[in-house]
């Protein structure tokens, strides 16, 4: 009766987390689905708490109720603390976290009852603890890495694609020792590898494919949950870690058509990982240099003006500028409109999260694809602290290393600002031709004191 | 070292060759600037603007005196013998047109600079006097048409009847054509257009203009940007498409110039009669003789058959001010590359092919031709191309049998798979299979926009992983000996990380989705 109606709370809540990631397909369901989703975790919780409490004492009490106090406050308090700019490194912490309980619950499901456990079982308690562990440090170098503790440049290890085979080869020879054995020395072996290998990966992919490596990361947390549920056998687990390891994939899936590239290729690293500037020896021709006073005269006069942000603006801090630019223009009928790159930024839809944190209303705010037809009707294309993604290379030039990458054609338009600290290429080492042409000139400086000095110029 | 701005003394000339803007921006540059009194008169510039700007206002010879003269026009004679030797001119010179010009330039043992010589390089496009001049013309030739033209230019349709729009035909797609283009435009005329040069078509057409091919194979893009003149087929088909043109359009601007040389005669007499009196012709090339047959510099001519030629020569001089002001600006760009050190100071460096290009004497030494210099826009497309071909080595297309053959390799060791797994196992497999699918197909439907709140609400739910964790923590007592106290610290760390997680994703989850508003 009992374990019924806890398997009947358990689809419940597995419905109801289905529902909430549909809820966020579209902003008017969006706050419903994550409603959704707390009562799904509430009606979960509350199930697993009536199972446990078949065995646990008072003791056992105290010790889940301490336990989910502090995850609880700390939880809270890095939710209302972070900063908008700061979300890479927040969702990195928390992948880490759930690839730390993959590993622990592992661990816990294995010392139970070693030696009575079959094969399958010891399988699935490898699998979940080797996913967790290479979740486990993966995400905390993408955290040191987005939070600019380490250098943002690929690790490169000579022969690092044999390290890695060699790592996963070991891990399986392992595994077949430790079903045969059902020893927890192959288990602790594997785990090292795991941590080690992750780090590597990681390690070895530069800070621009970085949106790739955190949904990738958030792919593999959702795998390691699914990991737990076979070890666990429980459903619950397997259908949130399986949509949460689908939803990861897909994103990543994205991620990596937004940059012609494929999914093995930015996970082996690599990419302008050289340091070189390719074509350097091009002449480009001389870029025009403008001031704020002439940008503000030009966005007065103009009546469409698309802004096309990228990681430069979350560095520089400037989304509040940008958005009080946008509100002065739109108050005086110039159409302000934003177009953002798939892999701007450093996570999946940064930009958008930054932009909506400075109140810009979300529906002109378009996709790459949504805007790219409208660029050559624009009169004004500010470009701010984005480069690789508006690069007219990709696009005309077939030798160029980005070449075939879906960009923001933005040099179609009228005429095209580009804010840039300096004439320094892209993360992935090409460098623009946009910024060399007719109808385009620099405002260099920090984007946020330009954008004021344009605002105040108005 | 002082810059003169001298006023400019040719008939019907209104320009100057700077403005109090640009006077600012000189005296910026390190220079100091003196402008002959009533300079900008003709062009609405008072004197105390200047004066306001930064400049002194002084009488006629102290502004040629100067270490640098700025002129709109090439200086007369007296005006050549008010020069200090060694001084620098800078101004239209046109030294491929006047070589008994360059030739007195040279025996005063000036500098002379040609604003009208810059070589025609993106990098060089600040300076080019041409584009400007040009672009003004081009607007002004479509007013002063529409003044003479007795109708509208926009169709209307009124309680008074209906108004054809006027229908408008520009020879030569430079860049005075596609002002003209532009102009006649937002008048809200049809305009056609025609060019010797294929490769402008777009161009054209990105003005809003119909683009008339004249479809002779002989034409291409030449090395300096400019039109070159061109062989007798092409003119014998060009000229067929102008007399099919002429009875049907209202007005024509023909802007056809070929530098250096006459300008070529594109509309004949026979032609400009078959138009519909009341026509107007614009012919900017009258000064080099004209591209249509009857017109005259300078001045209107109607013909009997009542069509008016316009053979205006100083159209960028009718709007003096905004000519000015460009002109003014093309000579500070200018000084700005020549003063690299911003401290009032002249360097000509020769190595430059823009300074080398436009120099036609140096302190009396004759450095007129230039080495020609190849334009850096146009013939690019060519060797794109072949570039492509080489670069798009077609990568062979996989086996499509390949991904059928993997597929059932997949499911066959699937199978072996499942048939040593317990029934327990499959069961669950199946639930996770289907869960996959689900997930796909709901999050392939999210909105751009709301991956980074996904994101973090998948980080929540992923903390479900604490389902393990507590039921660890609510049986550790259970086993026995030290390996239950490691199990309970385990147990308990992995409900503490993963409670952040569920807390903390949708707490933040809450936040950003809060933040997101419509306009």
């Amino acid at each position: 009766m009992d374990l019924a109606l806890i398997q009947a709370a358990y689809i419940i809540a597995a419905i109801l987390f289905i529902l909430s990631l549909a809820g966020l397909s579209r902003h008017e369901t969006a706050k419903d689905g994550n409603v959704l989703g707390m009562v799904g975790m509430a009606v979960a919780l509350a199930a697993t708490l009536w199972l446990a409490g078949r065995t646990a004492e008072w003791s056992n009490w105290v010790l889940i109720a301490v336990a989910m106090a502090i995850g609880a406050s700390i939880g809270i308090w890095r939710a209302r603390r972070v900063e908008m700019t700061g979300m890479p490194e927040l969702i990195a912490m928390l992948h880490s976290f759930v690839g730390l309980a993959a590993v622990l619950v592992g661990y816990n499901s294995y010392l139970a009852d070693p030696a009575g456990a079959d094969g399958v079982h010891l399988v699935e308690v490898f699998l979940g603890v080797f996913i967790g562990a290479v979740t486990f440090t993966g995400s905390i170098v993408a955290f040191l890495k987005l939070s600019a503790r380490i250098s943002s440049r690929p690790l490169m290890l000579p022969r690092r694609h044999w390290l890695n085979l060699a790592a996963v080869v070991t891990s399986s020879g392992l595994l077949v020792w430790f079903v045969a054995s059902h020893t927890l020395a192959p288990l602790v072996l594997m785990t090292a590898i795991a941590l080690a290998f992750g780090w590597h990966l990681v390690a070895s992919i530069g800070g621009g494919d970085m949106p790739v490596v955190v949904s990738m990361l958030n792919s593999y947390s959702g795998w390691a949950a699914a990991a737990a549920g076979f070890m666990l056998g429980n459903d619950l687990l397997i259908v949130t870690g399986a949509l949460v390891g689908s939803s990861g994939a897909y994103l990543s899936y994205i991620m990596c058509k937004a940059m012609n590239r494929s999914f093995v290729s930015v996970i082996a690293g690599g990419f302008g990982s050289d340091g070189a500037v390719s074509n350097a020896d091009v002449d480009y021709g001389e870029h025009r240099e403008t001031n704020a006073e002439d940008v503000a005269d030009l966005l007065t006069h103009a009546s469409s003006v698309v802004i096309t942000p990228g990681y430069g603006m979350a560095v520089a801090q400037a989304q509040y500028p940008v958005a009080e630019l946008t509100a002065k223009l739109r108050e005086r009928g110039v159409a302000v409109r934003f177009g953002i790159h798939p892999v701007a930024g450093r996570l999946p839809g940064h930009m958008n999260v930054l932009l909506a944190e400075a109140r810009v209303p979300y529906d002109i705010v378009l996709e790459m694809d949504e805007i790219n037809a409208d660029f050559p009707d624009t009169d004004v294309v500010l470009v701010i602290g984005a480069n690789d993604t508006v690069n007219p290379a990709a696009a005309e030039d077939p030798t160029s290393p980005i070449a075939g990458m879906p960009v923001l054609e933005v040099w179609k338009a009228k005429q095209v600002i580009v804010f840039k600290r300096s004439m320094a290429a892209g993360y992935a080492g090409v460098q623009n031709p946009l910024f060399f042409r007719d109808n385009s000139a620099m405002l260099f400086g920090d984007a946020k004191e330009r954008v004021e000095d344009i605002i105040k110029a108005l | 070292m002082q810059i003169g701005v001298p006023r400019e003394t040719r008939a019907r000339e209104t320009r100057v060759a700077a403005t109090p803007k640009t006077v600012a921006q000189l005296v910026g540059l390190g220079y100091d600037v003196v402008v002959e009194s009533e300079a900008g008169h003709a062009a609405s510039f008072d004197d105390e603007a200047y004066a306001a700007a930064g400049a002194r206002v002084v009488d006629r010879a102290e502004a040629w005196g100067s270490d640098i003269v700025h002129k709109v026009n090439a200086p007369s004679d007296d005006e050549i013998a008010l020069l200090r030797p060694g001084a620098t001119l800078v101004g239209l010179l046109a030294p491929a047109l006047s070589p008994d010009l360059v030739e007195r330039l040279r025996a005063a043992e000036v500098t002379a600079l040609a604003m009208d010589a810059v070589p025609r390089i993106s990098r060089a496009q600040s300076l080019d006097v041409l584009s400007s001049m040009a672009n003004i013309a081009g607007y002004r030739a479509v007013v002063e048409a529409a003044h003479e033209f007795g109708s509208f230019f926009t169709g209307q349709v009124t309680a008074a009847g209906k108004v054809p729009p006027a229908k408008v035909l520009v020879v030569g797609a430079g860049v005075a054509g596609l002002a003209a283009i532009g102009t006649a435009r937002s008048l809200g005329a049809i305009v056609r257009a025609t060019d010797a040069r294929p490769e402008v078509a777009e161009q054209v057409e990105s003005m809003g203009a119909e683009f008339l091919a004249v479809g002779a194979p002989e034409t291409g893009p030449s090395a300096t940007g400019y039109a070159t003149e061109m062989g007798e087929d092409y003119n014998r088909r060009a000229a067929e498409l102008y007399a099919a043109q002429a009875p049907d359009v209202d007005i024509i601007v023909t802007t056809a110039l070929i530098p250096g040389r006459p300008a070529p005669r594109l509309i004949t007499a026979e032609m400009v009669a078959t138009m519909r009196p009341g026509s107007v012709i614009v012919d900017m090339a009258a000064a080099n003789g004209g591209n249509v047959e009857g017109s005259v510099a300078d001045e209107l001519v109607v013909t009997p058959h009542g069509v008016k030629i316009i053979g205006y020569t100083d159209l960028p001089a009718r709007l003096p001010t905004q000519a000015s002001q460009l002109y003014g600006t093309n000579l500070v760009n200018l000084m700005k590359l020549l003063t690299p050190a911003t401290d009032g100071e002249l360097t000509l460096d020769l190595e430059d092919v823009v300074q080398r290009g436009m120099t036609v004497v140096r302190d009396g030494e004759l450095l007129w031709p230039p080495p020609a210099t190849a334009v850096s826009a146009a013939p690019v497309a060519a060797p794109a191309a072949s570039a492509q071909v080489v670069a798009k080595q077609p990568p062979t297309p996989p086996d499509p049998r390949r991904k059928y053959v993997l597929m059932a390799v997949g499911a066959i060791a699937f199978a072996a798979i499942a048939a040593a797994s317990p029934a327990s196992f499959l069961g669950h497999f199946t639930v996770f299979a289907l869960a996959v699918v689900v997930g796909y197909y709901v999050i392939g439907n999210v909105h751009h926009a709301l991956h980074t709140p996904l994101m973090s609400v998948t980080n929540a739910i992923s903390g479900i992983i604490v389902v393990g964790a507590l039921l660890q923590l609510g049986s550790w007592q259970l086993i026995p000996g030290a390996t239950g106290t490691v199990v309970a610290v385990l147990a308990f760390v992995a409900t503490l990380v993963a409670s952040i997680n569920i807390f903390g994703g949708f707490l933040v989850t809450r936040r950003m989705l809060t933040m997101f508003r419509k306009g």
